[in-house]
């Protein structure tokens, strides 16, 4: 009996010491889910779903506080995929965060722009090139097309325009029409 | 010709279909009225034009530079003046417009001033791969790619062979074959010149066994220039031999890597227009702004081989081809395997433009409707590639593109030969394109969210930084005012000893300077004069006494 109950204390105490000696060893710093779910978002930064950015979106999804239908630039394939990597069901795009569209990049009229410099605080990605009362212009490659900067121009100059599809960024369409067609 | 000869999976016999178009000999298409030069007729980035509207242009003159390192020059096909550098629909399966450079050619076809190096063997390789580069020699087998970088050993000091594909299987083409017949001696110099830039041990030409008039024409001209070091090799007919991966297997047994590339095992593969093209920009100094076209197919009505200005209008050429004949047919750019429908005929032809083929009911014979797969197999069976096509097919029809990647999808060469074999009629390699070129829009995605993370996250470190350094000014004013106040003893103690000073020299100053050295009676007299003065009594008397003197 004694010797059962020593036994048992002992191979407690043993793998109490190992399990935490793991978990100061092998520490995570951050949590790695957060980290998972901000790979899939877009990076968009728009803060379409409510939250300031995709990381305190990616941080909400993790903590279950937000939904995973919350990204409008993400849309059907950001919800696929943070359906599979969290195990829930798919379901489609919450309709009051917006709706899913093409990508598009946002362009300064530069004849109007009077260099407030108003739409450089507002970006997110610091896309946007230009000094006080000198004229300001978007860096087209840099651009995610959060619409951010839009809403900020005290002369409306900026306006979205959807990327346009180009020898070196046009894709195969899915073969559904050949099989209907036959 | 006693080459071991290996052979390659898969794989289909094909009816060749190519007496059509070679029982005329070659002949040249007229100089159409107006050329349409596209900016990007090669893998990699378009070129950036260097001419205006309104200039006139040389034939063979620079219309545009490469930009970056994979990327072509582009050149006028004949002498004119630019009538516009605009959008044009290109031909391409996208069917989308391209920028081009549009010239009205005048007729006199003057070249610009040129000149070649026929001594080329002086020449460092790397000046001969710039020579390359700036006659805009791209792999006109199909793909396009850059001459120059597939002439480039890299660190390698040596490579082991260089492969000519003459090889030409898909079915209806005819241009190379052509080209061999009519140029043999062009494709051995070009080979020469490809050789002494790669400083390859071996060289071989790889010709397929349909076409013994070039292997005849090609062995003459082995012989008549002497050249012991090239071996002409036969290889048996079989689709697609002419895949640069498929002719390596054959003619040296070896394979190329999984998403690899020939020079990874010491092999460079070339086609012979390419080397053509090198001879005549070495030799004579002439860039690249022809190329051989096959007219052909059923629809045609004088099927044929004719040398095209690049950018001539696709009219033009089946014009100079003596159109059509009637028979509804669909413009294929290309062969029957992997070519590609046109959406019309006023697209201009590019430097890859081998053939375009009439294909009437005849040359495409009407394909079922699509059934479902039964996994019969068949695919796989003929996949030169040793992939498992139906699975391909299931992973990209679900767009499960994780699990396609896992079945290599990317080592897959689009040749056709299992939606050729395949009894439910589908539409196979469509599902691979798809499923590639959406792989690559989700990686190009991809790339750009990582930047924009680390372009957002670096912005808020910045915003971050900026706070603190702004309440780190803002500290150290405040501490400034408080360093004022705690100073303010010391100056109240330098103005007391700056005060005291004052009123000591003042003090000092009332005593006359000339009383030192005097008589005791001078002092004694002084001294009295001094109480008088001080002496209320006598003080103004004293004082005017005092003025009086």
């Amino acid at each position: 009996m004694l010797e059962a109950i020593l036994a048992l204390t002992a191979l407690a105490v043993a793998f109490g010491l190992l399990l935490g000696f793991a978990s100061v060893r092998f520490k995570v710093e951050s949590d790695p889910i957060v980290d998972k779910v901000d790979a899939i978002l877009p990076q968009t930064q728009c803060g379409q779903c409510g939250f300031a950015g995709c990381r305190p979106y990616a941080e909400a999804i993790a903590s279950g506080e937000a939904d995973i239908n919350r990204c409008p630039p993400g849309g059907e394939t950001v919800i696929l995929a943070l359906s599979d990597l969290l195990g829930v069901d798919a379901k489609p795009l919450d309709d009051e965060v917006g709706e899913e569209k093409l990508k598009e990049v946002a362009i300064i009229d530069e004849k109007t722009c009077i260099g407030c410099t108003l739409c450089i605080q507002a970006c997110p990605v610091d896309a946007i090139l230009g000094a006080a009362k000198q004229m300001h212009t978007i860096i087209e490659s840099e651009c995610t097309g959060c619409e951010l900067c839009v809403e900020p121009c005290p002369v409306d100059c900026i306006s979205m325009h959807t990327v346009k599809e180009d020898l070196n960024n046009w894709k195969w369409p899915y073969p559904e029409a050949g099989e209907k067609k036959a | 010709m006693s080459h071991l000869l290996h052979t390659f999976p898969g794989g289909l016999h094909l009816p060749g279909n190519k007496d059509m178009s070679t029982g005329t000999a070659l002949t040249e298409a007229p100089i159409p009225k107006r050329l349409i030069i596209p900016l990007q007729q090669h893998i990699g980035a378009p070129a950036k034009p260097v001419v205006e509207v309104g200039d006139s242009v040389l034939k063979g003159q620079v219309l545009a530079q490469p930009e970056g390192y994979v990327s072509a020059p582009i050149h006028a096909s004949s002498s004119g003046t630019v009538i516009a550098i605009e959008d044009h629909p290109v031909p391409h399966p996208s069917g989308l417009t391209a920028p081009c450079i549009v010239i009205e050619t005048d007729g006199e076809d003057r070249w610009i001033e040129h000149g070649g190096n026929p001594d080329y063997t002086n020449l460092d390789p790397s000046d001969l791969r710039n020579l390359i580069r700036d006659a805009g020699i791209v792999g006109l087998g199909g793909a396009g790619f850059p001459a120059f970088i597939k002439l480039n050993p890299g660190a390698r000091t040596e490579l082991d062979t260089l492969i000519i594909n003459g090889a030409e299987c898909e079915p209806y083409i005819s241009c190379d074959d052509m080209l061999m017949r009519e140029h043999a001696d062009q494709v051995i110099l070009g080979a020469r010149i490809m050789r002494h830039a790669l400083h390859a041990k071996q060289c071989m030409i790889g010709i397929e066994d349909n076409k013994p008039e070039a292997i005849a024409a090609i062995g003459e001209a082995l012989d008549n220039l002497d050249e012991k070091g090239i071996e002409l090799v036969v290889v048996p007919t079989r689709y697609p031999t002419g895949g640069e991966k498929q002719l390596i297997k054959v003619l040296t047994g070896k394979e190329v890597p999984a998403q690899g590339l020939p020079i990874d095992i010491g092999i460079v593969c070339h086609n012979v227009a390419t080397a053509a093209s090198v001879f005549r920009a070495v030799d004579q100094g002439e860039p690249l702004i022809q190329r051989i076209v096959t007219v052909t197919g059923h629809g045609a009505a004088h099927p044929k081989n004719l040398i095209v200005r690049i950018g001539s209008p696709i009219k033009d050429v089946l014009q100079a081809a003596g159109g059509d004949n009637g028979v509804p047919y669909d413009l294929i750019m290309g062969g029957p395997m992997m070519g590609f429908t046109l959406t019309g005929d006023e697209l201009p032809t590019t430097k890859t433009t081998n053939c375009l083929l009439l294909a009437t009911q005849k040359d495409a014979a009407e394909k079922g409707p699509v059934r479902p797969c039964i996994r019969c197999g068949e695919c796989a069976q003929v996949c030169p590639a040793l992939l498992l096509p139906q699975q391909l097919y299931w992973h990209a029809r679900a767009k499960d593109f994780d699990k396609a990647q896992d079945y290599n999808l990317f080592d897959c060469i689009e040749c056709g030969c299992c939606a050729y074999v395949c009894p439910s009629n589908l539409p196979l390699v469509q599902y691979y394109r798809f499923a590639k070129t959406e792989i690559w829009s989700q990686e190009r995605e991809k790339k750009a969210a990582d930047k924009a993370r680390e372009r957002h996250e670096f912005r808020q470190f910045r915003i971050e930084r900026e706070k603190a350094e702004k309440a780190a000014r803002h500290k150290s004013r405040a501490k400034a005012v408080k360093k004022d106040s705690a100073d303010s003893d010391k100056k109240a103690a330098i103005q007391a000893a700056m005060e005291r000073a004052k009123a000591k020299r003042e003090a000092t100053e009332v005593q006359p300077k000339n009383t030192e050295n005097l008589t005791e009676a001078q002092k004694k007299q002084i001294a009295e004069a001094e109480a008088r003065r001080n002496d209320p009594k006598t003080q103004s008397a004293g004082q005017a006494s005092e003025d009086k003197e």
